[in-house]
């Protein structure tokens, strides 16, 4: 999926962006970089600009300075939508399923960015059409089997258990086939066994799809158990970025967010 | 593939069916007609508020563009083109004037359906329906203010080219359109659309074309169901399209389940038979038929038919 002329970029990078809403500075000079196929987790306390941060790179805000590079260009000022089609896929903090639409229909939309069919076809029903339907709903299912929400195929999205609405946002995510996934809190709500699952589920697509995934998170068993980096932002600003190990005994991190409690044990 | 099997089928009926229709009583032929013209207004209108989700309550402006353009055609351009096309009253030359004109009038309220769409649906919710009841009054006031189609006193001596086939010819093609549109991978965006836009441009969706796409093929249906208004009525006057006959389309919409084309289909064909069947108690119609509207309303208020309709053709389809 990488051009081999783009390899040569770090696959994200935020360049000291900076994001002001009125007097209120949420971003302060951000610089942050996403290696191809790396898990990157990014924690601070509430209100410390995580969600910002995933909210600047999908094009929902743009930074009132700085820059950020996708493959070594800009995609700064780009609409939500673009920014999709260049390879970054996110969840929601607050779960955003399609409630009326199936669970088949909520990974088959997002199938959308690579239909060759459009509107004509749609309109017309040839048999070009009804291949690539064909096609689109095999590998609908195929995903939602391997992520276990097959069963669930025609029920709708708002029905589903909590846990595995948050799995099917991940997996419709998925099937715009990013490079780069972004995650807000999918540890959310959940229970140590669902957790336990997440963890391994998270490893799981970065295996299978070589993808790479930046994590907000607020669960520390989650965030130190799988990301491989760090970073800690605090009022905006980033304060420390480093290995799940040196994170916890920073004492910045420990000061503004961690707390005693999570000192190393060893 | 069933689907457009389906649309040949109906095709073919209501060719069929215009065969004998000359021969019905002309009180009820005229309901029909106008059952049809109402469909096809409904229907369109649900890819936009049903499906889609956004709220316009501009249809009737949509309407009025397309009646005086083919009433235009074929009272102004008719003539002449009637001469080269084997002059007279041939049924064949007639027919193609016809069919131009609709087309061109679907093509024309498309038109102006992009250029409203593009800047109104910007917004949302309650602006959106207020900016789009503008752009419907707007367009009727123009109207109202062109004196080569006779203004405020409206066009008269509209030659009665509305049959139940051209009528119910469209109506499938409407209805096929916006169900051969929406059960699609690509469709399912309007969906999408309706349901979080938000999430809708995380997956990549084009948000807005999606809406301005609904809003023109939408237009262009309501076009077509103008033309055929006018060759129905004989006259059309700016006043028969203001924003009351919005509503009309909207409720039609809300009581059929907005985005169930069967239903809304239902509602439709209730909404027009209904006033007709409460003639026999004279000035309390319109109370009853308010009453009737209010009582579905309050005890059915997610649509007349709430069951998830597909054709067969769509099930077996999703299911392969």
């Amino acid at each position: 999926m990488t051009t081999p002329a783009a390899s040569t970029f770090a696959l994200l990078e935020l360049r000291s962006c900076t994001i002001r809403f009125g007097g209120l500075t949420a971003v302060s000079a951000l610089d942050l970089t996403v290696e191809r196929q790396e898990l990157v987790g990014l924690i601070g306390p509430n209100g410390a600009g995580k969600t910002t941060v995933f909210n600047l790179i999908t094009g929902v805000y743009r930074p009132t300075e700085g820059e950020i590079l996708f493959n070594g260009r800009s995609i700064v000022g780009q609409r939500p939508h673009e920014i999709t089609e260049h390879g970054i896929a996110r969840t929601f903090q607050n779960i955003r399923l399609f409630p009326s639409l199936s669970v088949f229909d909520n990974v088959r939309v997002a199938f959308h960015l690579h239909l060759v069919s459009g509107i004509s076809h749609a309109l017309w029903r040839g048999r070009a059409f009804g291949e690539e339907e064909q096609v689109v709903a095999a590998q609908v299912m195929e995903m939602l089997d391997l992520f276990q929400l097959g069963r669930f195929r025609d029920a709708p999205a708002k029905s589903l258990p909590y846990g595995d609405q948050r799995r099917l946002e991940i997996v419709r995510a998925l099937a715009t086939r990013p490079q780069l996934l972004l995650l807000d809190e999918p540890a959310a709500g959940m229970n140590p066994t669902e957790k336990a699952e997440l963890m391994k589920l998270i490893r799981f697509i970065k295996d299978k799809y070589k993808i790479a995934v930046l994590l907000v998170e607020h669960d520390m068993q989650v965030v130190m158990g799988i990301c491989e980096r760090i970073a800690v932002l605090d009022y905006g600003v980033k304060i420390a970025e480093d290995t799940p190990a040196e994170v916890r005994k920073n004492s910045k991190v420990i000061e503004a967010y961690l707390g005693e409690d999570h000192v190393a044990p060893g | 593939m069933k689907f457009k099997g389906l649309l040949l089928i109906a095709l073919v009926v209501s060719a069929l069916i215009s065969l004998v229709s000359p021969r019905f009583n002309p009180y009820y032929l005229d309901i029909l007609l106008g059952i049809g013209i109402n469909i096809i207004l409904a229907v369109s209108l649900n890819l936009i508020n049903g499906y889609t989700g956004q709220f316009s309550l501009g249809h009737a402006g949509f309407m009025a563009v397309g009646a005086y353009v083919t009433a235009s055609v074929t009272m102004f351009a008719g003539p002449p083109l009637l001469a080269i096309l084997g002059g007279g009253d041939s049924v064949a030359g007639v027919s193609i004037l016809f069919f131009l004109g609709l087309v061109l009038a679907g093509v024309v309220a498309a038109v102006v359906g992009f250029l409203v769409g593009v800047p109104s649906l910007r917004l949302s919710g309650d602006y959106l329906a207020i900016v789009t009841l503008g752009f419907g009054e707007i367009i009727r006031v123009i109207l109202q203010n062109i004196q080569a189609v006779g203004g405020p006193s409206g066009l008269k001596g509209i030659p009665p080219y509305t049959s139940f086939f051209w009528t119910y010819a469209w109506a499938a093609i409407a209805i096929y359109t916006v169900l051969a549109l929406v059960h699609s991978s690509y469709g399912r965006g309007f969906l999408a659309v309706h349901d979080d836009e938000v999430a809708a441009s995380a997956i990549g969706i084009n948000t807005t074309r999606y809406k301005v796409t609904a809003f023109v093929v939408g237009s262009f249906f309501a076009g077509i169901a103008g033309g055929l208004y006018a060759h129905l009525k004989s006259f059309i006057a700016p006043a028969g399209f203001d924003f009351m006959k919005s509503f009309d389309i909207v409720v039609m919409v809300i009581l059929g389940g907005m985005g169930n084309t069967f239903g809304v289909v239902v509602a439709a064909i209730l909404l027009t038979v209904l006033p007709e069947l409460l003639r026999p108690v004279a000035e309390y119609r319109m109370i009853l038929y308010s009453l009737l509207i209010i009582i579905i309303m309050l005890t059915r208020p997610q649509g007349l038919l709430t069951f998830n309709w597909r054709p067969r053709a769509v099930r077996a389809h999703e299911q392969s």
